[in-house]
């Protein structure tokens, strides 16, 4: 008996501590491949949030699939702030529950998103099969690795950023469906994450391009080597924007409302921006852009509200069941 | 029975209640939550979300690989188990406790490792490229991760029984006249074969039910290699709850079906070789 009441006491002062640490931590829920960023972002906000109100916050992270990760809130994860990229992810939120402000956009600097990414073209070194733009991808036997379009953000950029380049091209849907069509039949694996695609053309072999994120990109040349691959930036693509928001249920019942806004502003400040650009992320801070212009190569780019009709149109159109994607996947 | 025949157990009520609570619990109560929520789309459009060619084209793939998987797991599983209970031989022991670790292994490690070693540069991968072969990123890719992952499953199940069964009755057989063949075919196989039925119900439907392994080998592609289990995770994370549900609920109804009628067929051999009471 003596050892078991022993337990309990030890698990009642885990308990205890947990809810004295909970008064001055963050948890920031984010998306699969934003670690390497946070990792910089939260020691430098936790030093400059000390100096400012002598409080020591600890900030825990989060990562996973997007829409997973959300999903997650909604069921109860307590996240103070979601940090996503891809704006329907934070969206949710406000529409089940009201976890989010409706007008979230709003609620910062720049449609509240820090930073953007442009979907680019990775290709292997020398660029063997001549690859320059969109209409590339579309060609007889070659292989395109992209991750699913319905699991992960990174394919559903993909996928609009060639739907939207052919509809500027062709201006008609049933041609850039066309368009689509042809790019999805070369791609032999569809993985369910940006990572696991990035593993599939680089550790694996597979491939002759894979389409991802400008930073995602150099990451590929930091782990696995320089001079592997060549980065090829199509005529025009999409621009991809980072949203993020403070759940406001969570951070109304654990008083942290304050730090939230203040991590968050921290993104936006001269010091985040500029970690941001270390990581290859195009900061918003047009000063910080200009300072780094050299990482970012002048691309034209549309924007999913630019060209597509925003989300909840692109979703319904392409994405929902029997949508555009499920045709052009159904008929290969 | 009558209330107050043969009980080993006292306390017979207490046990009983127990089992079901707890079967309640772990068991019946999430089964039920799946048919509430899938009932909440209406008939039409269940019928609609669970009969899309796309979904269907992942039953006949989940449903044939994991019976494919189970059958090759049911042969090999139980050569193995009779060479470990027959034959004595150096690391015995060794290759005896190996048969355990797809059990241990985590499934997402065990996709990765295989996807590296059958991928066109793997180590197993390259040679079998030339030849035409391609394993990663196809069918081929989930039989054998679902063959990988089955693989305890016969073995365990058949060793205990072979463990049991007297070598006697072989040496009678042939004292008899009858030849290898006649022996395995007649005496030997009746008595193993519902262990290997129940070996193979338990690798197939382990092999319905897996995910981790498969998603990484596989491919993904719709209408050719998508499992099931795929695109219920595709409907969650579309956060359409009910959707996912509905496939769930299919799954679960072709899973009992074929369960129960392997438990038939285990019965029904059991009775036909005298062995069921």
């Amino acid at each position: 008996m003596k050892s078991f009441s022993k337990l309990l006491s030890f698990l009642l002062a885990i308990a205890l501590s947990g809810g004295a640490i909970a008064q001055n931590s963050l948890l920031n829920v984010s998306y699969d491949v934003s670690r390497e960023l946070y990792k910089d972002i939260n020691p430098a906000f936790v030093d400059a949030w000390k100096a400012k109100s002598g409080e020591t916050l600890i900030i825990k992270q989060s990562h996973g699939g997007s829409s997973k990760q959300a999903g997650a809130i909604i069921a109860g994860l307590q996240a103070d702030v979601i940090t996503m990229n891809q704006a329907p992810d934070i969206d949710i939120l406000a529409e089940r529950g009201g976890l989010v402000k409706k007008d979230w956009r709003k609620a910062f600097p720049f449609d509240a998103s820090p930073y953007s990414s442009v979907s680019i073209f990775l290709v292997r070194k020398g660029n063997p099969k001549g690859i320059k733009d969109w209409d590339d991808l579309t060609r007889q036997g070659l292989q395109v690795i992209v991750p699913n379009p319905k699991l992960t953000g990174n394919g559903r950029y993909t996928y609009l950023a060639a739907y939207g380049y052919a509809m500027q091209k062709y201006k008609s849907d049933a041609q850039a469906t066309d368009f689509v069509a042809k790019l999805f039949a070369n791609v032999p694996v569809l993985d369910g994450g940006g990572r696991g695609a990035t593993t599939t053309f680089s550790q694996r072999g597979i491939g002759d391009v894979l389409v991802t994120f400008e930073n995602e990109a150099h990451l590929i040349e930091q782990e696995v080597g320089a001079g592997k691959f060549d980065v090829i930036y199509p005529s025009i693509t999409i621009e991809a924007p980072a949203p993020v928001a403070v759940v406001e249920t969570v951070t109304a019942k654990r008083g942290t409302r304050k730090q939230a806004q203040a991590y968050l502003d921290f993104l936006f400040s001269n010091a985040g921006q500029e970690i941001i650009a270390k990581h290859h992320l195009r900061p918003r801070n047009p000063a910080i852009f200009k300072k780094y212009a050299k990482q970012f190569p002048k691309v034209k780019t549309f924007t999913v509200e630019s060209q597509l009709g925003g989300w909840a149109k692109a979703h319904k159109q392409h994405f929902a069941d029997g949508g555009v994607y499920d045709q052009i996947v159904r008929k290969r | 029975m009558s209330a107050a025949s043969r009980r080993i157990f006292p306390g017979f009520n207490l046990s009983v209640g127990y089992t079901l609570v707890y079967l309640s619990l772990i068991v019946l109560i999430p089964l039920a939550a799946i048919g509430f929520k899938a009932g909440t789309l209406g008939w039409e459009t269940f019928w609609e979300v669970v009969t899309t060619p796309q979904v269907m084209a992942s039953y006949r793939l989940t449903f044939g690989a994991s019976l494919l998987a189970g059958a090759i797991n049911a042969v090999f599983g139980l050569m193995l188990a009779w060479v470990l209970v027959r034959y004595n031989f150096f690391g015995k022991r060794f290759i005896d406790a190996m048969v355990d670790l797809p059990f241990a292994l985590p499934t997402a490690v065990t996709g990765i490792a295989l996807t590296a070693l059958y991928s066109q540069n793997g180590w197993v991968g390259q040679y079998l490229e030339p030849l035409g072969i391609k394993v990663a990123f196809t069918r081929l890719g989930i039989l054998v991760a679902l063959v990988f992952i089955g693989l305890p499953f016969v073995v365990r199940t058949v060793q205990p029984i072979l463990e049991d069964m007297e070598i006697e009755l072989e040496e009678a057989a042939a004292s008899l006249g009858a030849n290898r063949w006649q022996t395995f075919r007649y005496v030997v196989m009746p008595i193993l074969l519902p262990a290997v039925l129940t070996g193979f119900a338990l690798a197939f439907a382990r092999a319905v039910g897996e995910y981790g392994s498969v998603i990484f080998i596989a491919g993904n592609i719709p209408m050719v290699s998508e499992i099931t289990p795929l695109l219920i995770i595709t409907k969650l994370e579309q956060y359409d709850y009910a959707g996912a549900t509905a496939i769930a609920a299919v799954m679960l109804v072709i899973s009992l079906l074929m369960l129960l009628s392997i438990n038939g067929l285990q019965a029904w051999t059991a009775k036909r070789t005298g062995r069921g009471r």
